[in-house]
């Protein structure tokens, strides 16, 4: 039932996408129209200034981590491997996982 | 809630509820299969008993060489954060019901149970005893996931807290010294003392550049050990700040740079747990901040979202284990597509998504605008700015990134089936405190430390303000799509220091220092050399006064000293 109104959502997409988009262009424009609430900072008095923050936030951030990612910090998956040489842990776990499913079945059993 | 049921336990006046959880949780491996998970849920239940029951005030002091021991101080500081930790021990202890590993089960009982032990502490060597068992505890969630990534990172998380725990310990001493008292309060001294303590507590709360213990272990743990670990290590040191360093002006800057730093990096993370740790560090950062500013409002803003934070990391967590746990993939790259087989999942996963980024009625939204609120108060903008960027980069990553690639998205072909039945109920009931305290604040409210609590965050300006930051967040994710997805990668943190850096440079010293040392030895041994070459020249078997002399000619020279001595005695 679940899965069938998530299907339903995905499938009306499109509806979704215009219905949230409406829905934050009557925010902006009440925004706009409603006389602050707040006057502790200049932007609060300024309409619509929640809407450009979250661009230009977004914006970057993206633009931040991209930039700090491939310019420094960004490393193939097997950077770290070399830590692992020699570092085999005694024993299998397997065995041990083997051994608990074993101890497991005689509890089934027994009851 | 202790009035709604006060326990007077037989023969004493209270029963520490640390004690209780760790001394039953010795007896896990007695028992096995339902009993024992009887037994485990009888526990966390008696464990939550005995925290909700504790009245406020001053229990079980006592002398111990000559210092004053406080394990029980319950006032309004201690209990909020003591009250979450034991409905979050519940949670965890539901969601672990199906795990078959007694280590594991012990471990989080105890580390559970030290957090509270240190919550509840009044002075700072009961604290510091906690602590430690905090930490030799919970690295056995990273361990229990028995692989050798997870071992090595389980030796680095204790080797970072091992150092910050040295530093605390220090700073305790000297604070002894100074002041004669090892009562925790707020840490009034000047110097050393100070800092070490603070930057003992730090560790734990993952400031940068101190953090990477954190996103390199928590990615690693198991997938019911990282519920815990999420809840339990950070929040602590959220508290201790909390009691030890209100309005310090360091934690402010600290705390800001902590949210952006957070974000920044998870931007980039693949794995989903690492991105969900580096948003623990965000997160924390706001808390931090609001400790740092130190108002009555600022502090009981944190407190509040320290509260929150619990339940919505913890269910975050816990639907990134639920997809690792079914899927055996752990990788954004490798997943998609999720929603149509893990529905209940995807859900409650969106619901801590939608709280951690503060939409109007979920709990962030009541708990995270208290401390910007805090800060608009008090004008202070470019602090303001920062952790208003913070939530922009929370909802980009968590609340858009990761479902999106992980639950929607590119089909990855993964057909796997709904959680276990005991994961979705622990989900299912973080997901209502979710809900609940971003309908009913007041709920949430009621526990805080400074009384009574003014502040309602559903106000036309907030709901406005955040709704619109939000969905126009959401609106540049959709446009960048491209862009934003994740990279078959890895990004290396300030864990880097001691993971490549100093094990390089440990190399490199080792090197030129064992040359420079034989060459060293060599200069000492150069006039050696010389006095056993000419010894060598003179006795050696080839020299001058080593040579073999034919016995004829000894025979010779007697003859000639007889002939000679003959010769002068006839003279």
């Amino acid at each position: 039932m679940i899965v069938k109104f998530l299907d339903m959502l995905v499938r009306h997409g499109t509806l979704l996408k215009w219905a949230t988009l409406a829905f934050m262009a009557v925010l902006v424009i009440v925004d706009l129209i409603l006389p602050s609430a707040y006057d502790r900072f200049a932007w609060e008095s300024w309409g619509g200034f929640g809407a450009f923050f979250g661009i230009v936030a977004s914006l970057i951030l993206i633009a931040l981590a991209k930039g700090l990612g491939f310019g420094l910090v960004y490393r193939s998956e097997d950077y770290y491997d070399d830590e692992l040489e020699g570092r085999e842990m005694s024993g299998d776990p397997r065995d041990e996982d083997e051994r608990n499913e074993m101890l497991n079945k005689e509890d089934e059993n027994n009851a | 809630m202790h009035e709604l049921f006060s326990i007077n336990w037989p023969g004493m006046d209270w029963l520490h509820p640390s004690l209780l959880l760790i001394l039953g949780s010795l007896l896990i491996p007695v028992f096995r299969g339902a009993v024992q998970q009887v037994y485990r849920l009888t526990l966390a239940a008696a464990f939550m008993v005995a925290v909700f029951s504790t009245v406020p005030g001053v229990y079980a002091s006592f002398q111990f060489l000559g210092m004053d021991m406080m394990m029980g101080r319950a006032d309004q500081l201690s209990l909020v954060f003591a009250y979450v930790f034991a409905i979050m021990a519940m949670i965890g202890t539901i969601y672990a019901l199906h795990v078959k590993d007694n280590v594991q089960h012990m471990a989080g009982f105890i580390y559970a149970g030290s957090a509270v032990g240190v919550t509840f502490a009044g002075d700072l060597l009961t604290l510091y005893v906690f602590w430690e068992l905090m930490l030799l505890s919970s690295v056995w969630l990273i361990w229990r996931n028995r692989n050798p990534i997870s071992f090595a990172s389980g030796f680095r998380y204790l080797l970072v807290h091992a150092v910050s725990g040295v530093l605390l310990l220090a700073g305790i001493v000297l604070y002894y010294s100074q002041t004669g008292s090892l009562a925790f309060e707020r840490i009034d001294v000047e110097g050393a003392a100070f800092w070490l303590i603070l930057v003992g507590f730090m560790v734990n709360a993952a400031v940068p550049p101190l953090h990477a213990w954190l996103t390199d272990a928590y990615p690693e743990a198991t997938v019911t050990g990282a519920v815990f670990l999420s809840a339990f290590t950070t929040k602590t040191a959220v508290y201790t700040l909390m009691r030890g360093f209100p309005e310090t002006e360091v934690l402010i800057w600290m705390g800001a740079v902590m949210t952006i730093w957070g974000v920044t990096y998870a931007v980039l993370a693949n794995n989903i747990r690492r991105l969900l740790a580096y948003h623990i560090v965000s997160q924390v950062g706001y808390m931090v901040a609001g400790i740092g500013l130190g108002t009555a409002m600022a502090l009981n803003g944190s407190a509040a979202h320290a509260f929150a934070h619990i339940l919505y990391k913890a269910l975050l967590f816990m639907g990134a284990g639920a997809i690792i746990y079914m899927t055996g993939r752990a990788k954004l790259t490798q997943l998609g597509g999720l929603y149509r087989y893990m529905p209940l999942t995807f859900i409650f996963y969106m619901i801590a998504a939608f709280s951690i980024s503060a939409f109007p009625l979920t709990s962030g939204f009541v708990s995270k605008t208290m401390i910007l609120e805090a800060y608009a108060e008090n004008q202070m903008a470019i602090i303001w700015l920062m952790l208003s960027l913070a939530s922009a980069g929370t909802f980009l990553s968590v609340g858009l990134k990761l479902p999106w690639f992980a639950f929607m998205g590119k089909d990855s072909g993964l057909r796997t089936k709904e959680a276990p039945t005991n994961m979705l109920v622990a989900m299912g009931i973080a997901a209502f405190f979710c809900i609940y305290i971003g309908i009913r604040p007041e709920w949430l409210y009621q526990f805080l430390p400074f009384q009574p609590v003014e502040y309602n965050a559903y106000t036309m300006g907030h709901l406005l303000w955040e709704l619109q930051l939000l969905l126009f967040v959401g609106l540049i994710f959709f446009l960048l799509l491209k862009y934003v997805g994740p990279k078959e990668k890895i990004t290396i943190d300030t864990d880097w220091i001691y993971r490549k850096a100093a094990p390089r440079a440990v190399g490199f010293v080792h090197q030129h220092g064992t040359a420079a040392w034989h060459a060293f030895l060599a200069g000492l041994r150069w006039p050696l050399d010389r006095i056993v070459d000419a010894a060598s020249r003179h006795h050696g078997p080839q020299g001058t006064l080593a040579r073999t002399w034919p016995t004829g000619s000894m025979v010779l020279w007697v003859a000639v000293l007889l002939a000679a001595s003959l010769l002068i005695y006839y003279l």
